[in-house]
Formats: structure tokens, C-alpha cells, sequence
């Protein structure tokens, strides 16, 4: 069935459709509509979900991370300092391997206050050991909380789908909704390797000495490293069951490209339209996609940017003191490489300010024009 | 008090880590003698966090989570919506959490659980202070005691934040009081919470031997000297209403209770006066409560 829906309604469609058991969740601009769906559903009695409205981020986060140990399916979605409240709660869930699934929809983080698209919430969380995927449109919104809750179950770690604040959040497209029919071979029920049980009593997240603590992060560390196979594996089998799919990146433009945009998010949507017009002018360009910012695509991107001479890379949040951070990760997974095109980092569109075909061009031209940035940081659009 | 018969079911092991004489390894023993088999016990970081043993073993015969130090109302409230999910309406969620991850750092999630009514007991093994990490004072210290962070120089100037009233407050089921000089009394009151539905609390006092600078063989009679000097007077409040005395007949001056402990040596008259006052208030207080 095809519906113009939200992206925040895109979400809820995802949760039901992933037969979410408990869903833990504290109001924030511009997830709040995600909530309020939610509610909507489960009072009108649609969805055998129980919902714990608590009183902060943190307390949602420890909520899923008790009820996720408790064996049953989990869900809550947050933004900006939501989700900087919880980070402690974050690294306790990866910590105790726990497939919780979180959406985050992006804004920045003040002050000064702002509600407006922005990646530097997520990403300054990229140390806590989540899985973190970004969508571009409202059906990757709901395609990847089906593919979430696969992939975590598998790999027993967290995922964060992220989207756009307003972008997706709040704007309406035509998304094709599976229906429970066909999500449910897709995705079994949640069955726990460790379930909680007083016939067998076990303790979990117990105190390790630092005999074995090393040993607890190298297998997450593993269990990280195998994600590129389960996604993939996941991914194909959704390719065959709905007709869509999404790897970790996708290529898109001239085959063979001197210069190669690099995007995430709705950026990307934007940037497809640019570089067809970039290629008709005669320039050699192609883009590049991220999906999955953690684990980070090395080997993938690698892969495509073979032949490439320069990388522009779009960042729509900043490291203070470093600059985009996709730029800097992708800096440091090529340091090993034999081929190593030049990196250009761009930042733009922070706190919501629209990232323009003309900035794109900006970028892309720029990049044609240089042999090397002549900066570490190249600003889009600054007013100075 | 009514004969009664203590369950000889044991679910805290041999080999735990507790401090000799540690009051609240008392507390656990016979708090789990009341909760019995069934019960998943959630502990916010705490000595508890510690005494039950390093991975891979555990000296605790019940499921446990261990869970962060703010989070003991949020990670139970998770913990009794998936059981209920999965149909388990039997099994006991307790949380077992400290008077720092009660009266401080985990009041926020406390409140917002017990505001929710979340169906759990909730256990403030209460040590008057940050124990676990060498004895700093918490919002549950007592007026003038020493703690490292409120040294004899300039002891904690306030008084000890009063818990259940914050919690009655929220017109939750049940609260009470116990210590386990009242061994009875206590498996009285954890045995009359679990078979009431929504947040209950228990606030247990457990002497702390290093933390309060006593011999570890006063526990006891030191659990006993707080009940009878009434600066832990033993209660109950159903509905955040009904308050029910359990009257100590046996009254002695705040200062025979005082007068053992270390952590007051300095005190001088005058302040065992203050104090002596204070219980007397606060007395009253309750007293008018329960007879309102």
C-alpha cells in the first residue's frame, strides 16, 4: 500500500511493522510527532506495545536497556540533547550487547538554541559502539528500522537510524508500506541467546576485573567487524522480498569520475539532481552515498574511489578543532591505502540552513578548480 | 509482635564481598528470604554493585542486572514491562539500590517511576553515605557526621533529606522502614509489599561498620539504638496517607546512639542537643501523621 506519509510517520510505520513489544520515550523537537503517533496507536489499541512515557532521555535509554535484557523487542527515538543526555545509557547498551534499535532524527545541539537539521548529535556519539545508519527519504526511513532490528538481533549491538530534522521529519512522500504479512518472515520474533529467567538465574552486566574487561570490548570489536557481512546479507534479502534495497554506499553519476561528492542524508537527494547537471557541463564527476556511518564502510568506499583523484567531501556537523567529521574518518580509513586522492572538507548546513544546489556546485567547483584545499576547512555559504 | 516463621530458603551465597559486619549484607539475606526465588533484582551501581562477586560468578541465587548509577527506577520499570509482555505477572521486580542512587543521583528516575506507579519494590539499602567509594557524604548523612568530604573540621551542616516523605508524596501503595535489629518486622513489611501491586519502598537502614567507625560487632545493637533513640523511627504509609507506628517501648536519649559511632566522636554537647531536638521534631511530626 502506498501512502504520502511523514518521515516521523515513516518511523512508526517501521515500529509497527517490527512488532515493537516496549517503547520507552521522552518528547523532544522534531521526534516529538514519532511519540505522538505511537501513542496514538497503542491507545487506540492497534499495537500490543507497552509504552513507558518516562520522565527523561536517560531514564528511556535505561528503561529499553532493562526490558531489552528482559528478552522482549525495544524502541525509542530522540534527538539532539535527548540523545546527549543518554549517551551514558548509550555505551551501557552496546556495552551489555543489547539490540536495541533508536531513532534519532538530527538537529543540532545549543546553545545557541536551535531545532534544525544538523549531524552533530548523532555523530558525536560514534564512540559508544552503535551501529548508526542515515536515510535519505521517508521509504529508507521505514525500510531501514525493518533492517535495524535484523541486524542487531544478529550481531547482538545497537542501531541508530538517523534522519533529517524537517527535511524528512516533517515533509510528506509517497512511501510504499509492506504490510505485517510481509515484514513478518523478514523479521522473526526477538529470541534472546541469555534470556532472564528465575529458573535460571543469571547475572548480567556484572563487574569484570581488568582480566577479562579487554577481552568484552575486542568481541564487540568483532561483532562490529561482522557487520558488513550481516548487513549485507540482511539487505539482499530484503532486495528480494520488497524490491528495495540499500548497501552501505551507493555510487551514483559517471562511471569513471576524476572527482567524487561525498554525502550523507538528504544532502545526497539534493546532490544527485546537481552533479547529473555537473556531468552535462562536461565536468567528471560522480557521488558517493554513505549509508552507514559506524562501522565505518572503509573497505567499501575504498573500493569506489579507485581512479578517483580528489574526494569533496559535504559535512553538515562539525568536530570544533578538527573540522566534518565524515571527512576525518575518511581521512584516517585511507591513511593505510595505496591510493589516496586528495580530501576536500566542506562544512555546510549547520543548524538547519539549507544546503543549496548553488553551495553544491560551490563545492564541486571549487574542488575541479583546486589541486588541494587550500584550507583544512572549507566553509559553505559563511557569511563573513 | 506475633510469633512468625523466618523462610530458611538462603539465595545470598557463601563467598560474597560485603566488609565484616556489613549491615546490609543482613538486609540482603533477609530481604531475599521474603522476596524468595522469584525475583529479579536490579542494582544501580552501589556496594551492591561489588559484594555479590566478579564476572563470571555471582553469589546471589536470583537474576540480577546490574545497571547504572541513576537508572534503578527506569531500568525496573523496563525490567516488569518485559516480563509482563512475555505473561510473567509473578515474578518479584526489586530494585536494590543505595541511599546515594536514592536520595541523589537516582531520585529523578525514582520519582518519575513512582509518579508512574511502575509495578516493582524498590529497596534503599541505606548506609547514610557514598560508602562503595570510601565514605563521602550523601544526602542521606546525618547532621554533623564525618564523612571524608565533611571532615570533623566542617561536619555536614544539614540535615538528612527526608525520603519518605518524597515518597509519600508520590501516593505510592506502601512505603516503609525497617532495620535489621527487626528481623520479623522487616520480613513482615517485604512479605505485606509483595503482595500489593505498584511502587513500593522499603527504606532499610544498614549500619556500615568502616563508613560509620564502629566495631564490626555493634552492627546490631547499632541497628537497634536508631530504632529506640526514634532518629529511625519504624513505620509504614499505605497510599501516601495511612501512617502505622510500630512503637519502640524500650526510649533512649539520640546520644546512646551517637555516643558508639566513630563518624560523631566530635560532636559536643550542644550539637547532641541540636540533634536530640531534631528526632524529637521530626517525632512529633510523624506522630501527628499518624494519628491524622
Amino acid at each position: 500500500m502506498k501512502k504520502v506519509i511523514t518521515g516521523n510517520q515513516a518511523v512508526a510505520y517501521g515500529v509497527i511493522l517490527s512488532r515493537v513489544e516496549v517503547i520507552s520515550a521522552y518528547p523532544i523537537t522534531p521526534q516529538t510527532t514519532i511519540v505522538e503517533e505511537l501513542s496514538d496507536l497503542i491507545a487506540s489499541g492497534r499495537l500490543n506495545t507497552r509504552f513507558l512515557k518516562v520522565e527523561s532521555e536517560h531514564s528511556a535509554m535505561a528503561a529499553l536497556i532493562g526490558a531489552s535484557t528482559g528478552g522482549v523487542r525495544c524502541f525509542t527515538a530522540t534527538s539532539s540533547h535527548g540523545l546527549a543526555y543518554m549517551h551514558e545509557m548509550l555505551h551501557w547498551a552496546s556495552g551489555a550487547r543489547l539490540p536495541i534499535v533508536l531513532v534519532n532524527v538530527n538537529r543540532a545541539i545549543g546553545p545557541p538554541w536551535n531545532i534544525w537539521s544538523d549531524q552533530s548529535d548523532s555523530l558525536s556519539q560514534r564512540d559508544t559502539g552503535w551501529i548508526q545508519l542515515y536515510c535519505e527519504n521517508n521509504q529508507e526511513v521505514l525500510d531501514t528500522i525493518l533492517q535495524a532490528y535484523r541486524i542487531a538481533e544478529l550481531a547482538k549491538l545497537p542501531v541508530m537510524v538517523v534522519l533529517d530534522a524537517y527535511v524528512l521529519s516533517h515533509t510528506s512522500e509517497a512511501v510504499e508500506i509492506p504490510t505485517m504479512e510481509e515484514v513478518n518472515p523478514f523479521l522473526p520474533p526477538y529470541c534472546p541467546e541469555y534470556p532472564l529467567d528465575t529458573q535460571e538465574p543469571m547475572a548480567f552486566s556484572v563487574i569484570a576485573t581488568p582480566e577479562y574487561f579487554l577481552e568484552f570490548r575486542y568481541k564487540i570489536q568483532k561483532a562490529m567487524e561482522q557487520i558488513p557481512e550481516i548487513a549485507k546479507k540482511v539487505d539482499d534479502e530484503f532486495r528480494s522480498r520488497f524490491g528495495r534495497g540499500y548497501a552501505a554506499i551507493e555510487r551514483y553519476g559517471k562511471e569513471e569520475a576524476e572527482i567524487l561528492l561525498i554525502t550523507s542524508g538528504t544532502v545526497t537527494s539534493t546532490s544527485r539532481i546537481v552533479i547529473q547537471k555537473m556531468i552535462e557541463k562536461g565536468i567528471s564527476v560522480a557521488g558517493i552515498k554513505i549509508k552507514r556511518f559506524r562501522p565505518f564502510p572503509s573497505e567499501e568506499i575504498y573500493e569506489e574511489i579507485k581512479g578517483a583523484k580528489k574526494l569533496a567531501v559535504i559535512d553538515r556537523n562539525l568536530s570544533a578543532g578538527v573540522g566534518g567529521i565524515f571527512a576525518q574518518e575518511l581521512k584516517a580509513s585511507l591513511y593505510s591505502k595505496e591510493e589516496r586522492p586528495q580530501v576536500f572538507g566542506f562544512i555546510s548546513g549547520l543548524g538547519g540552513r539549507d544546503i543549496t544546489p548553488a553551495l553544491i556546485e560551490e563545492a564541486i567547483q571549487y574542488t575541479v578548480e583546486h589541486p588541494r584545499p587550500d584550507e583544512e576547512i572549507l566553509w559553505l555559504g559563511l557569511k563573513k | 509482635m506475633n510469633k512468625m516463621e523466618i523462610p530458611l530458603s538462603e539465595n545470598l551465597g557463601h563467598g560474597h564481598l560485603a566488609c565484616a559486619g556489613c549491615g546490609a549484607a543482613v538486609s540482603m539475606r533477609l530481604t531475599l528470604k521474603a522476596l524468595g526465588e522469584k525475583t529479579v533484582m536490579v542494582f544501580p551501581a552501589s556496594c551492591w554493585s561489588i559484594v555479590p562477586g566478579f564476572w563470571p560468578y555471582s553469589s546471589l541465587r536470583i537474576p540480577v542486572i546490574h545497571a547504572g548509577f541513576v537508572t534503578g527506577g527506569a531500568t525496573a520499570s523496563g525490567v516488569r514491562a518485559a516480563l509482563d509482555i512475555r505473561g510473567d505477572r509473578e515474578s518479584v521486580v526489586a530494585v536494590w539500590a543505595g541511599d546515594g542512587g536514592t536520595f541523589d543521583i537516582g531520585l529523578q528516575a525514582l520519582s518519575g517511576a513512582a509518579e508512574r506507579n511502575e509495578d516493582f519494590i524498590y529497596i534503599c539499602n541505606d548506609n547514610e553515605g557514598y560508602m562503595n567509594t570510601g565514605t563521602q557524604r550523601s544526602s542521606a548523612t546525618p547532621m554533623f557526621a564525618w564523612t571524608t568530604t565533611t571532615p570533623v573540621m566542617q561536619p555536614k551542616e544539614n540535615p538528612k533529606k527526608d525520603i519518605m516523605a518524597i515518597m509519600a508524596d508520590h501516593y505510592i501503595p506502601y512505603a516503609a522502614t525497617a532495620t535489621i535489629a527487626y528481623p520479623e518486622d522487616l520480613l513482615k513489611k517485604i512479605e505485606k509489599a509483595k503482595r500489593i501491586r505498584g511502587t513500593r519502598f522499603i527504606h532499610l537502614l544498614s549500619p556500615c561498620p568502616p563508613g560509620w567507625r564502629v566495631p564490626s560487632e555493634l552492627t546490631i545493637k547499632i541497628s537497634r539504638l536508631a530504632v529506640r533513640s526514634k532518629i529511625f523511627p519504624l513505620y509504614e504509609i499505605e497510599n501516601g496517607i495511612t501512617y502505622t507506628l510500630q512503637e519502640e517501648s524500650h526510649a533512649v536519649p539520640v546520644k546512646e546512639y551517637l555516643k558508639l559511632q566513630g563518624r560523631f566522636s566530635h560532636l559536643t554537647e550542644s550539637e547532641m542537643e541540636v540533634v536530640q531536638k531534631n528526632v524529637e521534631r521530626d517525632w512529633g511530626r510523624l506522630l501527628k501523621k499518624a494519628k491524622a
